[in-house]
């Protein structure tokens, strides 16, 4: 029996206790309600409470009508389609002391476009008494007010708009430098700020909204060029009352004109700083610092941009003047420094091929990179010609006959070979006509020397590696064997 | 008729105010305002005392229990109020001082004449003297998940007003414990501590200043106040009732 019993209250159902909310009276007008944390019913709490009385239920929005955009406080303008995302997004970011409510919805009502306002409906919520959230919906009208932006204005007052101007410039034949700064700003969007840019005889000027994006421009370019900077102000106006000054501000920024790939004879002093460095080196690299190597000896060497300004010089023959050697022979000698090797090699001049027998038994520092039949671009300076008073502190310095500096290859059709394109900044020329005239004698945007720029890349890695090329036609041919 | 009321612009009145079928305890204020609403209501029936508790405490409501039988102070009351107290009451009125932990006795206790709900931690032994001194059966209950009964429910031999998310069948169960009808409201528009804002014997009640007149006749409906005269209460039988719930 007692089994049984055990058995039977085994098998009892557990107890539900079920919970049934109450009804109470609405602490207000009585009508029976289920409780809630402010124990009052909705038409109650929503007479007594207007979560939106503190949002103003009219604002102004200011348009320029030259430009159609509208302003966004403090001073940007911003263009907007009518009815489109980013207009209520302006529309709601204007409407003060929204921030203390929870936004659920936001939708435009329609408007007669030339009654010049725009209705926005907007649905709220926020908790009020204790944990009692009410929702709420309103509409805000927005009057549209004509007010000139700051570019219109500046363009109706035919002023300038810009405040400040970086010029940069390079004074040499070759421009690589400048060419190599520009896919580097075009990387980092340097030139963001810019209101617009402008081709000038031996480079660029930037023009800057306000002094601060200029200077943020020029801390830029001291990171990665070695750059001489020279600062001016020029007094537009100024109100003796309340002491402000309006100034223009130029900021002249110089790049060294030794390029990469030129031979320089360097100066005393700076030979001496670099440890008995040279005289006569190569450029190997031009990044904040250039970098030298001395093609006899493997030795390498750096300046800074402060000190190379400190005492300026120039190339002794610059990459224009480079020609081409075929290799005849090629012997290690087993020096070597990074990726550089030191060899005897023997070389004549490509355009000298069967006419005459001139060979040239010398040192280079490629060496490793050369075989029989290579092609070697390199400076003939048994024929050149030149001009340099550095030259002439060194009296006793005995000239080798050829300097190599790299390997090339046969120029054909490579730029239609090409699989990529560089990006190019968008330049305005100067619009006086003089200077125009002067300028096509030293054209920045000359499609030769660019060119030129291009095979570099393809031939150096590491200059490749520090922009971005757009691989223009590869996309295109993986999108045409996609299609087929 | 239950009457609206104000101790120094707070409209918890049962914080400061005792009401019970046989004295009424009502702490000193800085102006006689609140105890001339009690006095002018309840002077001709019982007894009504200034008073404090618990060293000088004007919260006498939530620190002290009681009903027409005894009352109990917390431990903390002086030996010169527990004597001011003794005197001023009736002897029928046993007062005793209780040492207990919870020394709000008033949250954690709700009684009538013949049922104590109390805090479900309460000693045991503060649970015996519950017993003898108010002469009450005790149960330990939780109101609405609230373990403090005193401060969310307002009881009386004819009905209690319990806590607005009381459930249903908590409210049958309390109901069927204590034999009396029991509701779920609120007082003091829309305040939820019942205890707090009302204070009620079997004739009379007294709420806060901001109780809606919706609320107000909840408390008369379920305190029977509309028609009743506190002779006629008296006269009723009710040790009968006691018998039965025995």
């Amino acid at each position: 029996m007692e089994q049984m019993d055990t058995d039977q209250s085994n098998n009892l159902e557990p107890v539900v206790v079920t919970h049934t909310l109450p009804t109470i009276l609405c602490c207000t007008c009585g009508v029976p309600i289920s409780p809630n944390p402010s124990n009052m019913c909705v038409n109650c709490i929503r007479s007594r409470v207007d979560i939106t009385e503190t949002i103003p239920k009219q604002i102004t929005l200011y348009f320029c009508k030259f430009c159609s955009k509208y302003h966004v406080p403090p001073s940007n303008w911003v263009y907007c389609e009518p009815e489109s995302k980013e207009l209520l997004a302006l529309c709601v970011a204007r409407i003060r002391g929204l921030n203390k409510l929870h936004l659920v919805d936001a939708n435009f009502i329609w408007t007669e476009p030339h009654s010049r306002r725009i209705k926005v409906k907007l649905t709220v919520q926020k908790e009020v008494f204790n944990h009692t959230i009410l929702q709420q919906s309103f509409i805000v009208e927005y009057c549209v007010d004509y007010q000139q932006c700051y570019e219109c204005r500046a363009k109706s007052a035919k002023m300038d708009p810009w405040e400040a101007v970086v010029q940069v410039r390079q004074r040499a034949d070759h421009k690589k430098t400048f060419y190599f700064l520009e896919q580097l700003i075009l990387k980092h969007n340097a030139h963001g700020n810019t209101l617009s840019l402008k081709t000038l005889r031996d480079g660029l000027d930037f023009y800057f909204p306000n002094k601060s994006a200029a200077l943020k421009f020029v801390d830029f370019l001291h990171h990665v060029v070695p750059v001489r900077m020279k600062n001016s102000d020029h007094l537009v106006s100024h109100d003796p009352h309340n002491t402000t000054y309006k100034y223009k501000y130029s900021f002249s920024a110089e790049l060294p004109p030794v390029c990469r790939d030129d031979l320089v004879c360097l100066p005393k002093k700076v030979s001496t700083s670099l440890g008995g460095l040279g005289p006569l080196v190569l450029v190997s690299k031009v990044s904040q610092n250039l970098c030298f190597i001395d093609p006899l000896t493997l030795q390498t060497g750096e300046l800074s941009g402060y000190q190379y300004w400190k005492y300026p010089f120039l190339s002794l023959l610059t990459s224009r003047r480079l020609v081409e050697f075929t290799v005849l022979d090629c012997e290690l000698t087993g020096e070597s420094q990074k990726k550089y090797c030191m060899g005897d090699v023997t070389v004549s001049r490509s355009s000298d091929l069967g006419i005459t027998d001139r060979q040239f038994y010398i040192r280079s520092h490629v060496a490793k990179f050369l075989k029989a039949g290579d092609l070697v671009l390199g400076y003939d300076l048994e024929s050149a010609n030149y001009n340099d008073s550095v030259l002439d502190e060194y009296r006793s310095l005995q000239l080798p006959d050829v300097i190599l500096v790299r390997k090339t290859y046969p120029t054909k059709n490579q730029a239609k070979r090409r699989r990529f394109k560089l990006k190019r900044l968008a330049k305005k020329a100067s619009q006086n006509s003089a200077m125009q005239m002067d300028s096509e004698h030293n054209d920045y945007d000359n499609p030769e020397e660019f060119e030129e720029f291009l095979q570099d890349l393809e031939q150096d890695i590491e200059l490749r590696s520090n922009i971005q090329p757009l691989k223009m036609i590869m996309t295109i041919h993986k999108l045409v064997s996609k299609s087929f | 008729m239950a009457i609206r009321c104000q101790f120094e612009s707070s409209s918890e009145v049962g914080v400061f105010a005792k009401l019970t079928s046989g004295y009424c305890l009502v702490s000193v204020g800085s102006s006689e305002n609140f105890y001339s609403v009690f006095e002018g209501e309840l002077a001709d029936h019982i007894p009504v005392i200034h008073t404090t508790v618990g060293g000088g405490c004007r919260c006498i409501g939530r620190l002290a229990v009681g009903n027409r039988r005894g009352l109990l102070l917390p431990n903390s009351t002086t030996d010169q109020e527990l004597l001011h107290i003794r005197n001023s009451l009736p002897d029928s009125v046993v007062v005793q001082r209780c040492e207990e932990r919870l020394n709000a006795l008033g949250n954690c206790i709700v009684t009538n004449d013949y049922v104590a709900l109390v805090h479900p931690d309460l000693d045991r032994e503060t649970e015996e003297l519950i017993a003898d001194v108010l002469g009450v059966t005790v149960f330990r209950q939780d109101i609405a998940g609230e373990a403090l009964v005193g401060s969310y429910c307002c009881l009386t031999n004819q009905g209690g007003l319990v806590h607005p998310l009381t459930p249903i069948e908590d409210q049958d169960e309390l109901s069927t414990l204590i034999r009396v009808p029991l509701v779920a409201g609120t007082i003091n528009r829309g305040s939820e501590v019942i205890g707090a804002g009302l204070v009620a014997n079997d004739w009379s009640a007294f709420c806060g200043l901001d109780t809606t007149s919706t609320e107000l006749s909840v408390v008369e409906s379920i305190f029977r106040l509309r028609d009743m005269e506190p002779v006629s209460f008296m006269s009723e039988a009710k040790p009968s009732l006691i018998e039965n719930l025995a």
